[in-house]
Order: C-alpha cells, then structure tokens, then sequence
C-alpha cells in the first residue's frame, strides 16, 4: 500500500554526512500513505519554490489552541496530504527523557499519527508532526494519560524552555527546573485558551551565558546571576596560570573583562574589584575551575524580548535588577510578577502587540508604575539626553528616590 | 455518545522533570563544582562531592521517525545509561558515569551516523524552523536548507576549531523564528504582494491586515465592485506582514523571494552585551535542493572569522574590533546603499566620531 512519488530533488538531501529526515520520511512512507504524499508534496514544493498549506482551526476538547493545523492546497494530487496536522506537546524542562518514555510516546504517535515527531520546535515543543482531523484527540488523549500536556498557541502563554543549568552546569544560580514549572503551571488557563493580545513568552537561563536565547526571544526571561563576589580558588588560579603561561591569561581573561576589573598578580593570583564587575561570565567561562558565581544567587528579570514583527527586533530591559529564587515564597513573588505584567499588557496592549512593542509605545517608566515596580538606575544604559520632557513633579520624585535609599539603608 | 463520557483532558501543564533525569544528575542537582571538555562532543562535570558524568553530544536531523528516536533510545540503553536529553539545537545528549563508557558510545553514534561534536567552540547544529514541510508562510525550505549546509559544515560541527562557539539560524519568511545568531540565513522578499483581489473579500479580515502593515501601505479599495485591499508599492518594504492574515496577498514567489545572510547576533552577556545581528549580503537565489550559493558564502564568512579572530571573540565581537570596512574588505562583499539603516533608530548605527581605520 506504500504510496511511491518521484523525489528526484529530496534524493540529493540523502547524501552527505549529516544524517538525513528524507531518509526518515521514506522509511515512514512504506507505512504511511499520509508521509507518502506528504514527501510528494514537498518535492512539489522543492520543484516550484513554493509551500502548499493553509492553516484552519482545530483544537481538543475543552482547549482552545495547542494543535496547528494543515491542510494542502494540492490535496487533489496528494489526497492522503489533505491534512497534515502538528500536536505541540511540552516536554519536561531542560528536555530530559528516559527511554522508557520516549518509547511511549513514539508508539502512541505510531498508532494514532504519522510518526513523524521534531525534536524539538523552536519555542521548545516536542512537535508531532502529521495527524488527521479525526486522529488527534485519541493521539492527544493517550499522550495526556503519558502526563504531557499540550503547549502553547495563538495569542496566548507560549511553551517556555529552561536551560540544563542546576542538573548539570556548574554555572547555575537558581532551579530552572523549578521556576520553569512553577511559573508555567501557574499560567495553564492563558496557555490553553488563548485571550491576549498577542503571544507571550517565558524563558529561564540559569546565568548570563543564557544558553536559552532569553533576552532576544521571551517577553519576560528570568536570566540567573548573583549579588556577592566572584568565588575564586588562588591555588586552581596559579594553576591555571603556570599551564597557559601569563600571555594567555592576560589576552584572554584580564583584558577581555568589560569593565577591567580583573588583576594578575605577581605571584599568579588574581584580585577582582567586584563592585565594577557586570557578572558577564567571561572569566568564569574561561577558568572554570578557578572561578564561579558567587553564593548570593538570584536573578535578574528583563521584560520585552522578541523577534522583528512589527516594529522590529527588541531585547528584554531590565525590570529587576535582582531577585532571590531560593524558597517557595520567592518562587510565589515571580508568579505574581509575571501576573501583573500579564495582565497589564492584557488591558493596555493592543490587539497584536506583544508586550515589548507596548512599552515602546507607552514608556517603560508608565509600564513600571503600571506593575507597581519603582525606576532604578540598572534598568538603563544611560538617562535621558533629549530635553523634550515635562519635569513639573520633579520634587515629588525625588522625594520617593530619597525615601527609598532611606528605606534601604535601614 | 453523551458530552459526559467524552475523556477529561488532565490541565497537568509541564511535567515535573525529576523522574526523567540522569540519576547522576538528579542527585547532584545545584552542586557541581566545574567541567572540562576531554575531547570535541564530550563533556566532563565534577560535582562537589567528587561525582562525575560525561555527557556525549551528538547532531540529529531533528524531524524524526519514530524508527530513528527508537535507534537512538536503543543506544542509549546499549551504551549509555537509559537517559537522554535535548539541546535547543536539537542535539541529543547522552549521559554515563564513567570514562570508559565514552569511546564506546562515540563510536557507536557515528557508526549509526550521528556526528558527535556541538561543543565549545564548535558550530553546532543550526537553529530549525519549519519550511515547506509544516509552515503555511515559507517562501524556502528550512530541513533541507539546514541539511545542506550541516554536511558543508560537517567538520566544523566535529572539531572545536573555531575562535568561539558559532551559532547559525536560518529563517523561511521574515517573520524569522529561526532567531538571532552569529550567522543567521534568512528570507529576504524583493516585490511588494501581489494581491489576488477575486479572494480577499471571502478570506480577509480587512482592517486586521490593514493594522500589521509596519508602514501603513495598506488600504482598503473596491476592484469590480468587490471590497479588497491595496499596496501602496512605494512604501512597502516587502516584509511579508500581511501573509499570514490575508494568504491572497502573494509574497512568496519562487524568483524574487531571495535569502538574506546576516552575521554578529549574540545573546550571552560574556564579554560584550548581547547584540543583534546585521545585515551583510542579500540577493542570493532560493536554490533547492542544496542552496550551494548560500553555503559558499556562509563558509567563507567563516574562514575570514577562522583567520582572523582573537580567541573568545565570537562573529560579531570581532567585526566590532576590526571594523565593518575590513569586514567587507575581507570577505570581498559588495557594500551597497541597503546596508544603511533606515529603521527606528537608523541614525544611532551611523558614525558620528572621525574613528576610522585607514
Ligand atoms: C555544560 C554547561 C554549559 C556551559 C558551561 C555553557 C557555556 C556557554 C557559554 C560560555 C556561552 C557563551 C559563549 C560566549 O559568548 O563566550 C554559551 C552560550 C550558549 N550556549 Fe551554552 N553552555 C552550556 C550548556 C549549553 C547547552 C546544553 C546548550 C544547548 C545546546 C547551550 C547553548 C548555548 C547557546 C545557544 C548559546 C548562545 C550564545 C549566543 O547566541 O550568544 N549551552 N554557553
Ligand atoms: S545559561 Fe548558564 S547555567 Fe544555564 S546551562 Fe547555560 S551556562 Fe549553564
Ligand atoms: S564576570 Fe565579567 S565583568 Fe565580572 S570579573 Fe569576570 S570578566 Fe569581569
Ligand atoms: S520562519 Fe516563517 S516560514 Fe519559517 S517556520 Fe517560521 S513562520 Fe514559518
Ligand atoms: S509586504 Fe509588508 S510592507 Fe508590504 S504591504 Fe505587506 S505588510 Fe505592508
């Protein structure tokens, strides 16, 4: 029953080192009539430079989003490709599996769907590419009795990602795993059922490596760092320094330090001047058994990261510029975080507008007072150079900076 | 079959990551010391407590079947200790507990064809979008783009011979969810839409296309007496925007939606802040099934970074020290008119100091 198209196109994708889906896909399509045509239509596609599907609405019960759907616009020639729909499943974070579960899943997918499965899409779903109308709620339903559930879609909560940070890196200054969980499966309603404006995005770096392209793909990354000094062992230092002689360790680490904080000393140790240090990561990235993060670990939260619609590519800006991330009840202040931007920009932002492009329309200082979060020096590079600006409650502001500082000081 | 009986979906959101990870890693969760990289695509972790695990990486295709994740799970219970885990470049990653189990399983993953490597200063596996295969908006393809060029860049992938690590993307509209990289290969349309007006009226929510214009080119208007839109061709910027909302307004076209290559995107804070990337060259033809253009281009870009770079600066980092002048001297690409900014913020991006390199 195997459906045959020619692939003289795809064929090609076959050679070479890197391993290839084409070979995949054909091994499916000698079961699957669905892959068959699937496989024709894309040749179709390679051969006219051009794509064949036309989304539509479907979903499973009780859920609003989750499921994209695909249906060809050349079904008359690659009938079984008529619909060709994908299932976003979010997996655990930091992407673990045991085997056993990874079994399972192919053979629910082997069963109720095409067999095609990516590992993983770019907003981190395991996306199970290629069911029909009819197959996925049973696929949905047998995954869901697995214990996964689906992601995101549409203007809603998106499928966040953690870096492997606490399981494995060294560098890690809080519990991705935990703050990944916590925080999504706090917002399961505005994940299944889209009513935002727009999508929104969580992302957990465990450090300023951040390994997870936070700060230029998540409308709030929560990215790890720490408030003490730099941890150093002077003796792994000496080390390091009689290994790769003191050319090395000037070239690569004392002047690469952005703010040339870093000294080497004559006897091959180092000084740092942790008040000027950013937590780059730099040094500890290059001497990593010497240095690491210091014990005073947290966070910092950045508001605002996305790609180039519509008004062009944004970062995340600071909103705070630290925050602990140890117990339950610092977990309970990022949900509440995350709450109050959400539902902010839920009220203020307009229909398609993603978080970020709101606070360029309004003023990250509205955006602040709006969340109930106080201005601070760290959430810029510098202030203002444009005179265009009223200052007629000068006082009044200056008084809250000055009651803050005195605040903090006691 | 009443409402009733119908299955109740369990809302359990993410599931709890524990149960699913390397034992190893479990117990030493928060509490690893340092690493080191014994060899290209192996990682070597050291916990406080003296525990140590290696971490084998290894490319994949990413589209999978199911045949394809049972050959991996079959090495991972043959050769590793049952667990695997998923980069965001789709790499997988294997997990043991001694030294000795590394050159075994090294050599089974190639044996099967799975490149080991993806560490340190390599190029690891480019960031994937969907393409052809899945997307309702490609103007190109996105698994075959990027198996072209894993196989030209298949030794840099296995050995760490770069100045830092280097990420690619590759993007198939302007939309661009393959992200920001060192080198990014994107969509560049070249036409404003042609609009199929006999459609709009039935398929378009007119003044939702109207409001994702980033230029307000769009106008409502009447052809024949039917209500459909129009461009203003002058100022449209050929983006794509209204694609998605309005599929008969014709973006893609399969001789002028051309790809794009942009370079010095970094996200890390190591070092510098994180930075965008810039544009570099367009004009390259869409050229299934290998794009040869593209990968010639994106091979030199990162022969003259090879040659040039100090170590631990990454594409962009480097560009910043030398210089955009040198950068296209260097790589021979023509500086034209359109690589000047003309965006929010263009005149930020221009040089307003008499620093120039002569
Ligand atoms: C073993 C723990 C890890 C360490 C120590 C580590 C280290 C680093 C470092 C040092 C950087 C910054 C490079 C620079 O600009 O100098 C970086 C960036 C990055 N890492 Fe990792 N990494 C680890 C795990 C991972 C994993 C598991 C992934 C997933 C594949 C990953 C993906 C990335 C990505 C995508 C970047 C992006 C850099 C950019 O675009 O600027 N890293 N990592
Ligand atoms: S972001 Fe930092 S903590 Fe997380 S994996 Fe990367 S280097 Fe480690
Ligand atoms: S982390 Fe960065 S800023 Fe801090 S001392 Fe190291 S190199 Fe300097
Ligand atoms: S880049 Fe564009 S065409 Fe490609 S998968 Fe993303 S949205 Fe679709
Ligand atoms: S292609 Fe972009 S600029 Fe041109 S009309 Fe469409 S949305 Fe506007």
């Amino acid at each position: 029953m195997a459906k045959k198209h020619e692939t003289p196109n795809l064929d090609q994708l076959e050679s070479g080192p890197w391993p290839s889906f084409v070979t995949g896909l054909k091994r499916l399509a000698e079961r699957s009539d669905m892959i068959g045509d699937v496989l024709g239509q894309l040749e179709h596609s390679y051969q006219t430079r051009k794509g064949y599907w036309k989304g539509g609405t479907l979903t499973v019960r009780g859920y609003g989003g989750g499921v994209i759907p695909r249906f060809s616009e050349v079904a008359d020639q690659f009938p079984d490709a008529a619909e060709f729909h994908t299932l976003r499943i979010m997996p655990a974070p930091g992407m673990h599996y045991n085997t056993d579960i990874l079994r399972k899943l192919c053979d629910v997918w082997d069963e109720h769907g095409s067999g095609l499965l990516a590992l993983h899409g770019q907003s981190g779903d395991m996306m199970f590419q290629g069911a029909r109308s009819e197959q996925v709620q049973p696929a949905f339903d047998a995954i869901n009795e697995l214990g996964f559930d689906l992601g995101g879609a549409g203007p809603s909560v998106r499928t966040s990602m953690s870096c492997v940070g606490s399981a494995r890196c060294e560098h890690s200054c809080y519990s991705e795993a935990n703050a990944h969980r916590k925080v999504m499966n706090s917002f399961v309603d505005d994940l299944h059922r889209p009513s935002l404006p727009y999508k929104f995005k969580f992302k957990f770096s465990g450090c300023p490596n951040d390994c997870m392209n936070s700060i230029q793909r998540a409308d709030m990354a929560v990215i790890g760092t720490w408030r003490d000094d730099i941890q150093v062992k002077q003796d792994e230092v000496r080390k390091f320094v009689q290994e790769r002689g003191r050319h090395e360790v000037i070239d690569n680490v004392i002047t690469r330090c952005p703010t040339r904080c870093i000294t080497l000393k004559d006897d091959d140790t180092i000084e740092i001047d942790n008040r000027n240090c950013v937590r780059c990561m730099h040094c500890i990235n290059v001497m990593t058994k010497a240095l690491s993060p210091g014990q005073d670990r947290g966070a910092t939260i950045l508001v605002g990261g996305k790609r180039t619609l519509k008004i062009g590519d944004l970062f995340g800006t600071v909103i705070v510029p630290f925050m602990k991330l140890d117990t339950e009840e610092d977990l309970d202040r990022l949900v509440a975080l995350g709450e109050s931007i959400i539902d902010f920009w839920a009220e203020n932002g307009l229909e398609h507008e993603r978080c970020g492009e709101m606070i360029d329309r309004i003023g990250l200082a509205n955006f602040l007072e709006g969340i109930g979060l106080d201005v601070d020096p760290s959430m810029i590079v510098h202030p203002r150079t444009s005179s265009y600006i009223r200052t007629d409650k000068w006082d009044e502001e200056a008084e809250k900076w000055r009651a803050r500082q005195a605040e903090g000081a006691a | 079959m009443s409402e009733q009986q119908f299955r109740q979906a369990i809302e359990s959101g993410v599931p709890d990551a524990f149960p699913y990870m390397h034992p190893l890693m479990a117990k030493n969760y928060g509490q690893w010391d340092w690493h080191d990289r014994p060899r290209p695509g192996v990682l070597h972790h050291v916990a406080k407590n003296g525990d140590e695990i290696w971490t084998v990486r290894a490319g994949t295709q990413r589209q999978m079947d199911t045949g394809t994740i049972r050959k991996l799970c079959a090495i991972a219970d043959e050769y590793a200790e049952g667990h695997v885990r998923f980069t965001i470049r789709s790499n997988i990653e294997f997990m043991v507990s001694s030294a000795a189990q590394v050159d075994p399983l090294v050599a089974k993953l190639e044996q099967e064809g799975f490149p080991v490597g993806g560490t340190g200063n390599s190029v690891s596996m480019i960031s994937h979008t969907q393409g052809f295969l899945h997307c309702d908006i490609p103007a190109t393809d996105a698994s075959g783009v990027v198996k072209s060029l894993m196989d030209e860049l298949y030794d840099e992938f296995v050995n760490e011979r770069m100045p830092n690590r280097v990420r690619i993307s590759t993007s198939c509209c302007q939309i661009n969810c393959g992200g920001q990289a060192d080198i990014s290969v994107n969509v560049q349309h070249t036409k404003p839409p042609k609009i199929r007006h006999d459609l709009v009226a039935g398929v378009c929510e007119r003044p939702a296309v109207v409001a994702r214009c980033p230029v307000a080119a769009i106008r409502p208007a009447l052809v024949n007496g039917q209500p459909t839109l129009e461009v203003d061709e002058r100022k449209c910027i050929c983006c794509g925007a209204c694609f998605p909302p309005c599929p008969p307004m014709q973006i893609n076209d399969p001789e002028h939606s051309k790809l794009a290559i942009w370079i010095g995107g970094k996200n890390s804070n190591a070092r510098s802040r994180p930075s965008f990337q810039k544009l570099v060259a367009a004009g390259l033809p869409n050229n299934p099934p290998r794009w040869p253009e593209v990968s010639a281009l994106v091979k030199k870009i990162l022969r003259v970074y090879q040659e040039d770079a100090r170590d631990w600066e990454r594409l962009g980092e480097w560009v910043e020290r030398i210089g955009w002048p040198r950068f296209f001297e260097l790589t021979g690409l023509p500086f034209t008119r359109f690589h000047v900014d003309t965006w929010t913020g263009a005149r930020y991006t221009f040089n307003h100091s008499t620093h120039i390199r002569f």
